[in-house]
């Protein structure tokens, strides 16, 4: 039986007879696996090299801002008596209550006041101590409290920036000794400078405050997010949903992938062009700078969400499908929702980049010297990277820790808009 | 014509075509309401895409092109008119893969029912809900845990998912390609248990590679070659009898 069985096997080609069993104890073999412990040994360090590397990048530079910028949130104050009762001021205190106290208290001079009193307390120099803004705190505190106006009183007012910087680091030799004097006198004090997170722009280090570019850049970004993300989203919907793929879906392809790619300030050229030159809409205006960073952002939230949304299985489409989901149905209660972490990051990363943006919004005039904060969409504002840039440019040495203390704000505004973002995609984000 | 108050489902010389190559090649076939039909065949040989054009889901593939007529109680299932949501409600489907959504329990079941408006309230819908589990043969397992996800059930418990969120909508025909492939053997006699019990309430169509599944669970069988119809009669005269030498072939040959 085995016999005719093996005659029918067709002949291969014959076996060596004996097949030697791999040694993997020889030389050659133990130098093979050498080698390749010690690739794998090489990657894993180049891998954490360039992660330390990355980590060291960014730590030196929020080191750096840090001790930059965290004086720029401080300021020096420096306590002026003021001779109310003889300064000379003219003002009904009935008008120091209500809306128009301001107005009554700088048509009584009070800003001529406090010179006055700097030059009696400190000598004829005396008022270049202080900032050109030290009338205002004079100002405040009559508003405060009307009573001062009687007699005597010492206010704490800003001090100019030379005696500013010599206060808080080193400035010029007769400054440094300026505060010894003060500061044995317990005259001067540093503290938190809240007018830097409540004034705007300002051509004085003293005055100049962030807030006006802050609420221009969310003015704007919020903008570009209600433009860019529901046209985003619906567009990548449409294209990987419903558009038949052909000639024209491919064209639209390969055109948003180049958008995603083209320099931003080209996109500024663009708003100029569109939004200021045909449609009129108004310069320097949060309204225009956030339509021109949504088309910048659009095509990212596109190609991400596109990426999402093929990333959804199938099978989940086929699963609603199969029990008469409507199109829109399966869209709107699948597909996006289990797209939606990815098209969130894509958004995020969008998001980022425009807050960050300068370029465009130079073109569309948004680096205008802008010292009211804007009241809506349509008033002329500046944004964050612009008025860091603007103050990067200024020769005052007060603006240099202005400068890092504008991009720890906008930092600080990064880190809290991708917070969202995250938290968000994290509730969003489907457990398997 | 007295027998076709009988037929289901019939197809009258059905060809598919993915642009431009036949899978199916003039296939003419009537589905009992009594019955559970068996697709069988090599693989590749269309099964998949003859079941899939009994709900239009063939639909959703660019390519696909069918030619013939398909009714549905008569009506048309191809006609323009025919609404294609509402014709997947009444031909619900089951998938090789388990495919319960990512959702509760609870949600992958009332999905269907809610998006089709078939409870009028809350308690409504939980009873279609424990109903459908329930004949499923899944309720004794999930009642304690119906806000758990979907995806967290064992292979064999989400396909019992996926037919109770199938019969959830209350279909007259239900499709079922390969429900077992991913199964070991004892979440298998589940289903096949299950489809007995569903027997006669339900047409039934399901594609099996399993020899002996066909034979357990079905009273027609089909099989299928290379895109065409080769015969087609009673289960057991079938496997036991095949008028066809390449039904036998088929048949042994996976007996072996
Ligand atoms: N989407 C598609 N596009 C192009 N060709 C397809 C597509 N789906 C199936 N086919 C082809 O149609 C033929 C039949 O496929 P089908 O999936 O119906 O086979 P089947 O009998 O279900 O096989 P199996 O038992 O392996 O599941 C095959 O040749 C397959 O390659
Ligand atoms: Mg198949």
């Amino acid at each position: 039986m085995s016999e005719t069985l093996v005659a029918q096997l067709p002949v291969g080609p014959a076996e060596p007879a004996e097949r030697a069993p791999t040694d993997w104890r020889t030389q050659s073999m133990q130098r093979r696996i050498r080698q390749r412990y010690a690739a794998e040994r090489r990657f894993r360090l180049l891998g954490m090299a360039a992660v330390v590397l990355s980590a060291g990048f960014l730590a030196v530079l929020l080191v750096t801002m840090v001790y930059n910028g965290a004086s720029g949130f401080l300021r020096t104050e420096i306590a002026l008596p003021v001779d109310f009762a003889n300064a000379g001021l003219t003002v009904d205190p009935a008008r120091l209550k209500g809306p128009g106290a301001d107005l009554a208290l700088a048509g009584a001079g009070v800003e001529n006041a406090t010179k006055t009193a700097a030059i009696a307390a400190f000598g004829p120099q005396g008022s270049d101590l202080l900032s050109d803004g030290a009338w205002l705190s004079v100002r405040a505190a009559i508003k405060r409290d009307p009573a001062i106006m009687r007699g005597r009183s010492i206010v704490w007012v800003p001090a100019s920036d030379a005696i500013d910087i010599a206060a808080k680091r080193t400035g010029s030799p007769e400054n440094e000794a300026i505060v010894a004097h003060f500061k044995q006198r317990n005259a001067i004090a540093t503290g938190f400078n809240w007018p830097f997170l409540t004034a705007s722009d300002s051509n004085d280090s003293t005055r100049a405050g962030i807030w006006g570019a802050f609420k221009g850049s969310l003015f704007t970004m919020i903008v570009t997010l209600l433009i860019a993300f529901p046209i985003g989203v619906l567009s990548a919907l449409y294209l990987e949903e419903y558009a038949p793929r052909n000639r024209w879906t491919d064209l639209i392809e390969v055109s948003i992938n180049n958008l995603a790619a083209v320099p931003s300030i080209i996109f500024g050229l663009l708003g100029l062009a569109v939004f200021l030159g045909t449609f009129g809409l108004p310069r320097s205006a949060p309204i225009v700078g956030g339509l021109t960073l949504a088309l910048m952002t659009m095509p990212v939230i596109v190609i991400a969400g596109r990426n999402a949304i093929k990333g959804v299985p199938p099978s989940i489409r086929d699963a609603a499908l199969g029990i008469g989901a409507s199109p829109i149905q399966v869209v709107f209660h699948h597909v996006l929702p289990l797209a939606l972490p990815g098209i969130l990051t894509g958004t995020i990363i969008g998001m980022a980049r425009a807050l960050g943006e300068t370029a465009p919004l130079l073109m569309i005039g948004m680096r205008a010297f802008i010292s009211a904060p804007p009241a809506g969409l349509s008033d002329p504002s500046t944004v964050l990277p612009v008025q860091i840039f603007l103050w990067s440019d200024q020769i005052d040495r007060g603006f240099v820790e202005k400068t890092s203390a504008a991009i720890i704000v906008l930092l600080v505004f990064l880190l809290a808009m991708n917070g969202i973002a995250i938290y968000l995609r994290n509730k969003f984000e489907t457990r398997w | 014509m007295t027998i076709s108050n009988q037929h289901k489902i019939c197809a009258k010389r059905v060809s598919v075509y993915y642009g431009a190559k036949k899978a199916i090649d003039d296939v003419s076939l009537n589905f009992d309401q009594r019955y559970v039909t068996a697709l069988i065949g090599p693989s590749g040989c269309g099964k998949s895409t003859f079941l899939r054009t009994l709900n239009r889901m063939n639909d959703t593939v660019p390519s696909a092109r069918i030619e013939g007529d398909i009714t549905l109680d008569g009506e048309d299932i191809y006609d323009p008119s025919m609404d294609v949501v509402q014709l997947r409600a009444r031909v619900g489907m089951v998938f090789q893969k388990p495919n319960p959504f990512p959702k509760s329990i609870f949600e992958n079941v009332a999905y269907g029912p809610r998006i089709h408006g078939l409870a009028a309230n809350k308690t409504q819908l939980a009873e279609i809900v424990e109903r459908s589990l329930r004949r499923a043969g899944l309720w004794d397992e999930v009642k304690d845990r119906l806000s758990d996800s979907g995806t967290a059930l064992s292979g064999g418990q989400q396909q019992r998912l996926c037919i109770a969120r199938a019969i959830a909508v209350d279909p007259e025909v239900i499709l079922m390609d390969e429900p077992c492939s991913a199964l070991d053997p004892i979440a298998t006699a589940k289903i096949e248990e299950l489809i007995h019990e569903l027997n006669g309430r339900y047409a039934i169509v399901i594609v099996t590679h399993n020899m002996q599944q066909a034979a357990r669970v079905s009273q027609r069988t089909a099989f299928f070659h290379l895109g065409t119809l080769v015969e087609y009669g009673a289960t057991s005269d079938i496997f036991t009898n095949p008028r066809q030498e390449r039904t036998k072939d088929y048949i042994t040959g996976r007996y072996g």
